[in-house]
């Protein structure tokens, strides 16, 4: 059977590049970068190193990259740091209701203890409207956070726009783009964003590192109290071996971006129009053009979605689901509904997200197995019009 | 996350369909997660002949209502009744915790076919 592995937007594999370049920090280069013997300064330098990847990644100053536990602690310094920080100047906060939960949960709990946070709606597409920004900002406006492309819908937000208006109001802007990163280009300068939150293993870097960039000046307080590392934003040691994985990936991405994200795209346009010729009552959520390379995302009407993965997976295909069914909250995912499904169309979401090493025989397999899948659950449903089954 | 007999209710259900003209239908609703569940009976002699299931929900939801079927296909109606999810989850080999609410869906939409079969018959002999 063929193993098709489709949920790269949950964790991807990593690079043999990047696995290569942390190995030695794995076994001999032992030093601790804080130390002043040559293991330590190589250690030391090699971070840096990796600080400059990142920071390229991005159009960022080296000096600028904090590095992380991952994405969501980024999420986590950013919105307390800052609201910590600057809780003297205003209590409110801008942000919207399809955040991945590292920042909503975050959010909810500056709400707790006394902040106010404005969760701005999105259309049908998952796109925010800018002028709801502008609207929503008040005088005690401190930060902004809007996720630059969304984990499950893929739709890539104006952030162009939404930034200058943060700007324009001189309120800190910061975004979330764990799964743009690497995938879509950033320059940090021209788009005027003053935090940013990316992850390794979205990369095809290593899990448990990841970064946040805070523009120089920027008035924010650590999480941690510990040594004077990752400029007294991020005490303890550094997770050296990870740093190194994230600069070789960040390094990478950035060579290999046009080509990753036109293979991708085409990949993704041809599974969706494969999906969406071979399959009725099905329909794309997310906007069709303005989303991530490589995230399809579907309801299929009438079934559930862990029944569907359930069955992907017996055909060898990993995916995921925005179902119920499958949260451990049993409530269906607050993005699908921030678009407008209703609880039955949310039940049937399936979401396929593609990575550097699917090719078009994957697509293929998938077209292959999903309409039989489909059929069958369907042929068990009691919602299937008598008609369908 | 489910045992080999869940995924085997999953993959090969028995029992799928509607029963025409049946004796008794049972619709619940999942007020958990939303899921739906229907059964359908053929009676006779007291003895539940036929019984058939359709359902829209995940994999536990699927594999209960094909357990439930099978466990009182052929039994009285009494039998049937006496049957709760806790029996229904032990002959699957056991649920996963996040799961047992799907047991209770299977088990509802046969005791409601039931009762709506018993309803019938009190119609009919007035
Ligand atoms: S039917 Fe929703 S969790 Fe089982």
């Amino acid at each position: 059977m063929r193993n098709v592995y489709l949920d790269h937007a949950a964790t991807t594999a990593v690079h043999p590049k990047v696995l290569e370049s942390m190995l030695p920090y794995l076994q001999d280069k032992l030093g601790n970068p804080s130390s002043i013997y040559s293991s330590g300064r190589e250690a030391k330098a090699a971070v840096e190193t990796a600080r400059a990847q990142v920071a390229a990644l991005i159009n960022a100053q080296p000096d600028e990259i904090i590095f992380t536990s991952g994405g969501t602690e980024a999420d986590n310094l950013a919105l307390t740091g800052v609201a910590t920080a600057l809780s003297q100047q205003g209590r409110h906060i801008i942000t919207s209701r399809i955040e991945h939960h590292a920042v909503l949960h975050t959010a909810e709990e500056l709400e707790r203890k006394g902040f106010q946070v404005t969760y701005l709606p999105v259309d049908p597409d998952g796109l925010i409207n800018p002028d709801l920004l502008e609207q929503a900002l008040t005088p005690e406006t401190i930060m902004v956070s809007i996720i630059f492309a969304n984990n499950e819908i893929g739709t890539i937000e104006p952030i162009d726009r939404l930034a200058k208006i943060a700007k324009k109001h001189g309120v800190i802007f910061h975004t979330d783009a764990v799964q743009a990163v690497g995938n879509i280009p950033i320059d940090v300068e021209e788009l005027n964003i003053d935090l940013l939150s990316l992850s390794g293993h979205k990369i095809y870097g290593p899990k448990g590192i990841g970064a946040l960039y805070v523009r120089r000046g920027m008035n924010i307080k650590p999480l941690m109290q510990g040594g004077s590392q990752e400029r007294k934003l991020r005490p303890g040691t550094e997770n050296v071996p990870g740093i190194v994985g994230l600069g070789k990936a960040a390094e990478l991405a950035r060579i290999e971006l046009p080509a990753r994200s036109a293979h991708l795209t085409e990949l993704r346009d041809y599974l969706i129009d494969g999906v969406l010729s071979s399959i009725a009552h099905v329909r794309l959520n997310g906007h069709r053009t303005l989303r991530l390379p490589g995230n399809a995302n579907f309801s299929f009407e009438f079934i559930e979605g862990e029944s569907l993965l359930l069955s992907l997976d017996m055909a060898g295909i990993a995916a995921s689901s925005g179902s119920a069914c499958t949260s451990g909250s049993l409530d269906p995912s607050h993005v699908l509904m921030a678009i407008g499904l209703s609880h039955e169309v949310a039940h049937g979401s399936l979401r396929l997200t593609l990575g550097r090493e699917n090719n078009k025989e994957d697509v293929d397999y998938v077209l292959s197995v999903l309409p039989d899948i489909v059929g069958r659950l369907r042929a068990m449903s009691p919602l299937t019009p008598a008609k369908e089954a | 996350m489910y045992t080999e007999k869940v995924m085997d209710h999953f993959m090969h259900p028995r029992n799928v369909g509607e029963i025409d003209n049946p004796d008794g239908v049972g619709q619940v609703g999942n007020p958990v997660c939303g899921d739906i569940m229907k059964m359908s009976l053929r009676i006779k002699d007291d003895r539940i002949e036929d019984i058939k299931f359709k359902t829209f929900g995940c994999g536990a939801a699927i594999a209960t209502s094909s357990m439930v079927t099978e466990l009182v296909k052929g039994k009285t109606v009494a039998e049937a009744l006496a049957l709760n999810n806790r029996m229904v989850a032990e002959a699957l080999g056991g649920l996963p915790c996040k799961k047992m609410h799907c047991s209770n869906l299977a088990a509802d939409a046969l005791h409601a076919a039931i009762a709506d079969y018993k309803e019938k018959q009190v119609q009919a002999s007035r």
